[in-house]
């Protein structure tokens, strides 16, 4: 067991960062499915793919959370990007390369993977 | 499900689900007797005896998009492959424990896998629960409790990434030190 000495550091250093990330509100949310088909299908290592890319990047416009089962199981990993007064982009068959360069691209430089979104994919 | 630690981040779900607000997880490796147990206990809201009964079909679900709920069913499935079998216990308005036992040694029993990688993503699941994590393995034994490391962080939240690097490395450290090097 780590000491909980370096736990309070942690703290002490995160609490004068605080108010800088309140404005993730109204930023961006990426969902990802994370029901029994999702976990099956990797969901786990695309949600933490994600948190640690927007953790590495600094990004603070832009929150990521689960959700259950979409409904379209076969396309799982699946990730879904909602940004206030845009169209909601769903990404499918997400695995941690592709979360990492949604990361990038869509969330960070604003334009979205179109062939890794569902459209692309199930033509 | 690949390891059985997507197994317990899926069970786990169903705890979350089910209003808990303390959701403990055991595992327990025995090498000489040759059995690992891993139980998910929750004091969430808990299941009629109707309901418990019919648990284990994929047929039974209490999602309403479709009538379809694997978890219980897939867990059953690898616990019952390597010789073991799958017990439930459940009261309505006290919890659900779920144990599943395997045979430890057995050729399909799948490996545990990335136990800090499901903590974590539990906690993010709902951070505002808490939850317990025991880890045994032939005697030797490490514990996480969200209590603990609430009570440390106070306002800080137990999401923040700098805090679950720190949760993330004292897990797989932990388990490194009570397996002697032998994970």
């Amino acid at each position: 067991m780590k000491s909980l000495a370096e736990l309070e550091a942690i703290r002490n250093k995160t609490i004068n960062a605080m108010n800088i990330r309140k404005d993730g509100e109204n930023g961006i949310r990426i969902v990802v499915g994370m029901a029994t088909c999702g976990i099956a299908a990797g969901a786990r290592d695309t949600l933490n793919a994600i948190s640690e890319e927007l953790a590495k990047r600094n990004v603070s416009h832009a929150t990521v959370s689960q959700t259950g089962c979409i409904g379209m199981c076969r396309l799982e990993p699946i990730g879904e990007v909602l940004e206030p007064g845009k169209e909601k982009v769903t990404y499918v068959k997400v695995d941690r390369e592709k979360a990492v360069r949604i990361v990038n691209e869509h969330i960070i430089n604003n334009k979205p993977v179109v062939e890794y979104t569902i459209g692309a994919v199930e033509k | 499900m690949k390891e059985l630690s997507l197994h317990v981040l899926d069970i786990a779900q169903n705890s979350i689900t089910a209003d808990a607000t303390l959701v403990e997880i055991e595992i327990v490796e025995d090498t000489k007797k040759d059995i690992l147990t891993i139980t998910v206990k929750d004091n969430g809201k808990g299941m009629s005896e109707d309901f418990l009964k019919k648990v284990r079909d994929p047929f039974t679900t209490t999602r309403t998009t479709r009538p379809v709920g694997m978890g219980i069913s897939l867990f059953e499935s690898a616990a019952k492959s390597t010789g073991g079998q799958l017990l439930i216990s459940s009261a309505l308005g006290v919890g659900t424990t779920v144990t599943a036992e395997f045979v430890h040694s057995h050729i399909d029993r799948q490996p545990i896998g990335n136990m800090a990688d499901t903590f974590l993503t539990i906690i993010n699941t709902k951070p505002e629960i808490d939850y317990v994590y025991t880890h045994k393995f032939n005697g030797a034994e490490f514990t996480v409790d969200t209590r603990e490391i609430k009570n440390v962080l106070m306002e800080v939240d137990i999401t923040t990434p700098d805090v679950l690097v720190w949760l993330k490395e004292n897990i797989e450290q932990s388990l490194n030190d009570i397996m002697g090097g032998k994970q």
